[in-house]
């Protein structure tokens, strides 16, 4: 057996390295790299100077600053209520629960163009949860407000999917030292069990921001896309495209796909740091 | 005092646990569930013949075709290149492989639009490419490569991203014990690879049909939206919808929500599959 393990140690023995790598690397170049490079060099090849005039047009600032607020609080709204329903799948046992986590992953095999529909439907001024806001003068639909709410169907299961195993995973010890101790339940919760899930509840919070950020299908039905107001920043690329300003698409969507590679290594770190804590 | 203090903990916690899951439960019925059912509703608002004669439609038949035929082709490849990418990631130690799982990674990360926007720019009539092709009279954008292009673009890590963690988990011990008994590398990976990955290349294979199937983004970029050419089945509810077609755009976004039912139900039965086959194979 020793013998074994001493012979299996180089790993030569396995073929195919050079095959399974050719592939990989070809195949991303081909279809990821080379694109997106093509990309970057479509926005500089009328020079710097192009590229900043194309960004700091008034209204795709407008749309970057409409897109990253309405990432930012359907972010912070997914966190809250990603975190209510990881807490209670996690914690209780009530009839359905299986169900509710279940659909929990909805939003991620709902193609995004369903969902659009969908939430403008019913969030219109006259669809079911619309009519019932609309007495109270707010009108979700075709307004920032209808990026948000849809920024957070998209945004709720990161947060849900990172938080639970954590919880899962909670030695049940120290909340049992601070019951003991005297703590009350929400003292545990926030001196016990929030520091442990903060990590966890940070990165999904992140993704859901990220994922947001580059967001399109589910947001151009309800978003109304009205410039300056309402136009979301993936939105401004089609219109640029339809337009035939290919510098200008390219570099918007040059600006995103940096704005993506900052959140990835935010993202990259937190996943780290949750991991070691 | 623990008697005393007990029940009364227990009590209040009884009420926090009840509004906590009656919470819960709002939220996911107005996030998750409300969204649902106004598909089902909107679609048969008009009645099933209604729903039945838009989806019999010519246009929305030939956007279920192509839809089809693009996942097949994006699906295929991603999976080629997911086993590929778990053989080399798993299986060896090289310089750049954390760099090559973060590209892998990559697509996950970009915005669907910028997928199609890269098609565009290099295959676009005033894209990189542009002249030559036109030169050559080959179509990319605004026909079924460039549909094609731009899905594999978005599904490409998910085949891989399944493989990786399980195949790095299991190890090379089986596939090394195969290949010193004399099996050769394609009969080790057909016979000893493959079946222990099984559940989850299945997965993965669903997951990117599924994102394929229903890809809106990127799709909507290159496809130029030519009726019965070159409209998916997510970009022929973008028409009807805008046709103010609302029951129709709801019948064909009815027939997605099922896959993604499906998929959702198929991933968990899968899911489960794996557990007991782990389960069972643990004691042995």
């Amino acid at each position: 057996m020793a013998q074994a393990s001493a012979l299996g140690r180089p790993r030569r023995v396995i073929p195919g390295l050079g095959l399974s790598f050719t592939i990989t690397t070809s195949t991303l170049a081909a279809l990821v790299l080379l694109p997106l490079a093509a990309m970057v060099a479509m926005s500089l090849s009328k020079g710097l100077p192009a590229f900043v005039a194309a960004l700091a047009d008034r209204r795709v600032l407008a749309a970057f600053r409409v897109t990253i607020l309405a990432a930012l609080g359907a972010a912070v709204v997914s966190a809250v209520c990603g975190m209510l329903l990881a807490w209670v799948l996690t914690r209780y046992r009530f009839p359905g629960r299986r169900f509710i986590d279940a659909a929990v992953d909805l939003p991620f095999a709902l193609p995004t163009a369903v969902a659009g529909i969908a939430l403008t439907a019913l969030y219109a001024p006259n669809g079911w949860i619309g009519a019932l806001l609309e007495p109270l003068g707010i009108t979700v639909a075709f307004t920032p407000l209808g990026i948000g709410v849809a920024l957070v169907f998209v945004g709720l299961p990161f947060v849900v999917r990172a938080v639970q195993p954590i919880l899962e995973d909670l030695p049940a010890d120290e909340e049992e030292a601070a019951r003991l101790l005297g703590a009350t339940r929400t003292q545990i919760f926030l001196r016990v069990i929030m520091p442990a899930a903060a990590p966890a509840l940070i990165t999904g919070f992140t993704m859901a921001f990220a994922r947001g950020l580059g967001e399109y299908g589910s947001v151009i039905f309800i978003a109304g896309n009205k410039p300056m107001l309402s136009e979301i920043v993936p939105l401004l690329i089609v219109i640029q495209l339809d337009q035939y300003n290919y510098v200008g698409a390219a570099a918007i969507g040059t600006a995103m796909l940096m704005v993506s590679f900052v959140m990835l290594m935010v993202i990259n770190r937190l996943q780290a740091w949750a991991a070691a804590r | 005092m623990t008697a005393a203090g007990v029940p009364a903990r227990r009590s209040d916690g009884a009420l926090a646990r009840r509004l906590l899951i009656g919470l819960a439960v709002a939220v996911a019925f107005i996030l998750l569930g409300l969204p649902l059912a106004i598909v089902i509703v909107e679609a048969f608002a008009r009645g099933a013949w209604t729903y039945l004669a838009a989806l019999t439609d010519q246009d929305t038949l030939d956007a279920i075709r192509l839809t089809l035929l693009v996942a097949l082709c994006s699906v295929v490849v991603t999976t080629v290149f997911g086993v590929a990418a778990a053989w080399c990631i798993a299986r060896f130690e090289f310089r750049g492989r954390s760099l090559l799982l973060t590209v892998i990674d990559l697509p996950f990360s970009v915005s669907p639009v910028i997928a199609g926007l890269v098609q565009v720019l290099l295959f676009g009539r005033r894209g990189w490419l542009g002249p030559f092709l036109e030169a050559h009279d080959i179509r990319i954008v605004f026909a079924l490569p460039g549909i094609v292009l731009a899905t594999v673009f978005v599904t490409l890590p998910f085949v891989a991203r399944e493989l990786i963690p399980l195949m790095q988990e299991q190890g090379a011990e089986e596939e090394e014990a195969a290949l010193s008994l004399g099996a050769s590398g394609w009969q080790t990976f057909l016979r000893v690879t493959l079946p222990n990955i099984r559940f989850a290349l299945l997965t993965g294979v669903l997951l990117a049909n599924a994102r394929a199937m229903g890809e809106f983004g990127a799709v909507s970029v290159v496809s130029g939206h030519i009726r019965g050419a070159t409209n998916t089945m997510p970009l022929q509810v973008e028409i009807l919808f805008n046709d103010y077609q609302i029951e129709a755009a709801f019948a064909v976004a009815s027939v997605l929500a099922m896959l993604a039912l499906v998929t959702l139900g198929l991933k968990l039965a899968l899911e489960r599959k794996s557990d007991t086959h782990t389960h069972e194979e643990r004691p042995t």
